[in-house]
Parts: structure tokens; C-alpha cells; sequence
């Protein structure tokens, strides 16, 4: 499965895919893969500040909790409810109606302490957890 | 759990769950397959057709001698001489101060010879154990490095093994095995299982144990049989309300507290365990294994805690999902005070209190033919 170009990635397997002044977050194929069945997502309110790298929630497999980190500094203006019941989204479908919050980006230098498609792809073949 | 020091060990079928693509893990000192098509999916295939699990990691010690019977009675807490030739029950080895050494099954193959199967984990342990409690003129062998076991489980379970077998499997009730032969290899059919289903659990010699698998497999490929790893295994045994040593049992828990009064029974004679055991019964509990649901949103796992109104009360032991039910679950040692159905505590999850409620168990019965 290649990672899709145009999107930056964490060390932590999340994605990011810039909108205009906003970026619209997520986690990996990798990541979805390593966890299982996703059955919960606990995700932060609207209007919540947050750090770039500050954890906003976790995703929950039947075996497995692992937080989630956000990949820039921002205001969260947007949560994907449909989550909450149809959790399994994030398995079938990651970098689409998996997606998880939107942030307002503060600060759009932080991207470039991200990772590329390319970058990503070659942290995940040197065996990255 | 604590496992053994070195590489892990295999099963004979863990090239053939490889091949099948499954996610291997370490459990208990062994590599196992976790998951093949996913947890969710194989725990509904046990619920409505059938599954498929390797448990040829589980330890099996057979015991025999003029004085098997008194000499296995003196270690284990249920009463073996209620058994005829042919059943089996689930059982306690315990340590005198009435905590487990391991929970397990009890075969009688005779008057005067018994098979008990252990979990992986404590195989080592155990067999130290009963040999160093073994009294009289009776011998306790490790066969399990030459035995397979391989578990067909599922409401479809019969159908699809029936035809491979020359037992009448309408006359082999539940917690009864047999002998016979498989797909044409001698085996032991018992009918027993992990999961709240219908089922049956087959020992064979471990050589035997890639031929029954694929014949199996094959044969219910077109009613739905899945090939299911330990973690359908974990989701299965939690709704059906089994315990897992080294969760919800272990040396730190006595049988009562475990709420398994049920397989102690007292009139039987004298057992590891039976004097402590007796007084907690007499003086009662002061914390007991609790089924309970969660009511607000969260899953309880290992090791959170249980609070009422802010004081801790307790932890959980055990908790996911229950795909089948539609909900999250768990076990838990709480103040018994706290433990009867109905009452409402918290699980701290992530620092926050999150609700949950004691609730009749098991979880899941499977339905009455």
C-alpha cells in the first residue's frame, strides 16, 4: 500500500492533508494494520488548543490502546462523528472517512518537521514503530 | 505471566498459519497466530457458523498407577471419582493457602488413569507440581510436546466433523470425550471448549496435527468455518465468562474469591487447600470476581481501576469488547460489598471515571437446541 503524496506523516503514524488554512488528520494504513479492528476512538471537543506532538485522543483495536498525536499546533474545529458509531471506518478506509479531527493550523512551518509520502515510506522499511 | 527464557516455541502448525497469513504474537513463551482475517470476524464465525483454533501450545500430563485416583484427588479441588471413564471436568490445582496453581481439565481415561490439560503458560509449573505432590503408587508423564490439540467451535461445529468420524457425535455429550478415528487418524474427541459454543476439541499426536487441520479446514470451507487466532479466543472465552490464568486466576486469588465455589467440593476429602478454603467460606470473601458492562462510553481493560463514588474498590482483570453482544465487558476483583448484580462503580479509564455495572454472567449462553 503506498502513502498517499500531498499528505505529511508523524513518527506516530498520523497524517496530516493541508486545506487551505486548515489540515485534516488521521492515522495510517500502518498503523490500522498493526492495531486490528478498530472498535473505539475517543476524540477532543471542537474549540479544544492544541501543541503540535500534544496527544488529542486515542484509538482503541479489541487488543490494543494507543494514543494519537497531533501533528501541528492548532485549533480543532471539525470531529468526525461518524466514529463514534461506525468506528471501523478507520480500518477501511484511513486517508478517507477515517479521517479524525481538523485542526486551524497556526503555524504552517511546523509541516516541514513532518514527513513526505516518500520519507514515511522509508521510516516504515527501516522497521519504524 | 511470566515465560520462559529463549526462542519461542511452535507448534507442529505454525509454517501452516503462516501460510494462511496470520499475525504471530508471543503468548506464553510460544509464537502463535493471533488473528487471520480479523478478531471481529472470527469471533462472529464461532458465534454462527464455526472456527477453527491451534491449541497445541496447551500442556497435557497423564496420570496413572494403582493410586491415581486418591493421589489426584489430594491435589486438585473438584471430585474426580464422580467421573466415569469417558468424562471430564473443569477443575483447580491449588497451593495450600487455597489460591491457583492452574485451572484445567480433568479426563478420565479409567478406573485408574487421567489426563489433565493445563494451560501453556504453566506447563513447567504444573508438571514440578503434581510430581512433587504425587503420593503413593501412582506416576505423572509430560506428553504434551507429542500432542496436538486442535479445537472445532461453533454452532456448525457437528456437521462439519461428523461426517469425518465413525463416533456418533449425537451420543457424545458436553464434558464427555471418546476415541476414534478423524479424517483416518486415531484421535481423542472430547466435548469441551473455550468459547461458549458447541464443540469439540481433538487431541492426536502432534505429527498428525497439519493433516486434521487441513482436512478440517477444507471440509467446513463451504459452511463457513474460519481458521480463529487467540485473540477471537480471548473475545470468545471473556463473553462465555472463562477465566484466564494469569488475569482473573493466579496465586494471589483463592478459588472463592474467583467466585468458582463450584468446583471445590468439600465432601470429596482431603485436598491441597481445602482447610483455608473451608474458613473462607465459613467467614465469607471480602472481594470476589464481578461480571459487569459498561454503561458510559469506554472500554475497561487490565489492571484499571474500580472506584466507587472516588475510593478505589478494586480492578479489573479482564475487559474488551464483546463483539457478539454489541458492547464492552470486563471482570474484575471488587470489595463484595460492591459485587452484586445491579450495583453501578466506575472504571478510571485514562483518569476518568467512566460507569459500569455488575451484571449477570456469563454474558453470553448460546442458545438451546
Amino acid at each position: 500500500m503506498t502513502n498517499p503524496e500531498g499528505l505529511r506523516y508523524t513518527r506516530e503514524h498520523e497524517w496530516i492533508k493541508v486545506e487551505g488554512e486548515k489540515g485534516r488528520i488521521g492515522i495510517t494504513h500502518y498503523a490500522q494494520d498493526q492495531l486490528g479492528d478498530v472498535v473505539f476512538v475517543e476524540l477532543p471537543k471542537k474549540g479544544r488548543q492544541l501543541r503540535q506532538m500534544e496527544a488529542f485522543g486515542a484509538v482503541e483495536s479489541v487488543k490494543a490502546v494507543s494514543d494519537l498525536y497531533c501533528p501541528v499546533s492548532g485549533e480543532v474545529v471539525e470531529v468526525n462523528s461518524a466514529l463514534e458509531q461506525k468506528p471501523e471506518l478507520i480500518n477501511q478506509d484511513p486517508y478517507g472517512q477515517g479521517w479524525m479531527i481538523v485542526v486551524k493550523v497556526r503555524n504552517a512551518k511546523e509541516l516541514t518537521a513532518l514527513m513526505s509520502a516518500q520519507q514515511y515510506t522509508s521510516f516504515l522499511a527501516q522497521g519504524a514503530k | 505471566m511470566s515465560a520462559p527464557e529463549g526462542p519461542l516455541k511452535r507448534t507442529p502448525l505454525n509454517h501452516v498459519h503462516r501460510a494462511l497469513g496470520a499475525k504471530m504474537v508471543p503468548f506464553g513463551g510460544w509464537d502463535m497466530p493471533v488473528q487471520y482475517s480479523g478478531i471481529l470476524e472470527e469471533h462472529r464465525a464461532v458465534r454462527t457458523a464455526a472456527g477453527l483454533f491451534d491449541v497445541s501450545h496447551m500442556g497435557e500430563f497423564e496420570i496413572a498407577g494403582p493410586e491415581a485416583l486418591p493421589a489426584l484427588q489430594r491435589l486438585i479441588t473438584n471430585d474426580a471419582s464422580r467421573l466415569a471413564p469417558g468424562q471430564v471436568q473443569y477443575a483447580a490445582l491449588t497451593y495450600p493457602n487455597g489460591t491457583f496453581v492452574d485451572d484445567l481439565t480433568v479426563y478420565r481415561v479409567g478406573p485408574s488413569q487421567f489426563m489433565l490439560t493445563v494451560n501453556a503458560a504453566n506447563i513447567e509449573k504444573d508438571y514440578a507440581w503434581v510430581r512433587g505432590h504425587l503420593t503413593g503408587r501412582a506416576t505423572a508423564t509430560n506428553v504434551s510436546d507429542e500432542t496436538a490439540l486442535i479445537a472445532l467451535q461453533g454452532p456448525k461445529a457437528p456437521e462439519i466433523l461428523q461426517p469425518l468420524t465413525p463416533v456418533n457425535l449425537g451420543a457424545l455429550k458436553y464434558y464427555w470425550f471418546t476415541s476414534g478415528r478423524v479424517g483416518g487418524l486415531e484421535a481423542r474427541i472430547s466435548r469441551t471448549g473455550y468459547t461458549g459454543e458447541d464443540g469439540f476439541e481433538i487431541y492426536l499426536p502432534a505429527v498428525q496435527a497439519e493433516r486434521l487441520w487441513n482436512t478440517l479446514l477444507e471440509r467446513g470451507k463451504g459452511v463457513g468455518l474460519l481458521p480463529c487466532g487467540l485473540g477471537a479466543r480471548d473475545t470468545l472465552r471473556l463473553e462465555a465468562k472463562m477465566a484466564l490464568y494469569g488475569n482473573d486466576i493466579d496465586d494471589q486469588h483463592t478459588v472463592l474469591e474467583a467466585d468458582l465455589g463450584w468446583i471445590v467440593k468439600w465432601e470429596k476429602g482431603e485436598f491441597l487447600g481445602r482447610e483455608v478454603l473451608a474458613r473462607q467460606k465459613a467467614e465469607g470473601i471480602a472481594r470476589k470476581l464481578t461480571g459487569f458492562e459498561m454503561v458510559g462510553r469506554g472500554i475497561a481493560r487490565s489492571h484499571y481501576k474500580i472506584v466507587k463514588d472516588g475510593r478505589p474498590i478494586g480492578e479489573v482483570t479482564s475487559g474488551g469488547p464483546a463483539p457478539f453482544l454489541g458492547k464492552a465487558i470486563g471482570l474484575g476483583y471488587v470489595e463484595t460489598a460492591f459485587s452484586a448484580i445491579g450495583t453501578e462503580f466506575d472504571i478510571l479509564i485514562r483518569e476518568q471515571p467512566v460507569r459500569a455495572r455488575v451484571v449477570p454472567s456469563p454474558f453470553y449462553k448460546r442458545p438451546k437446541k
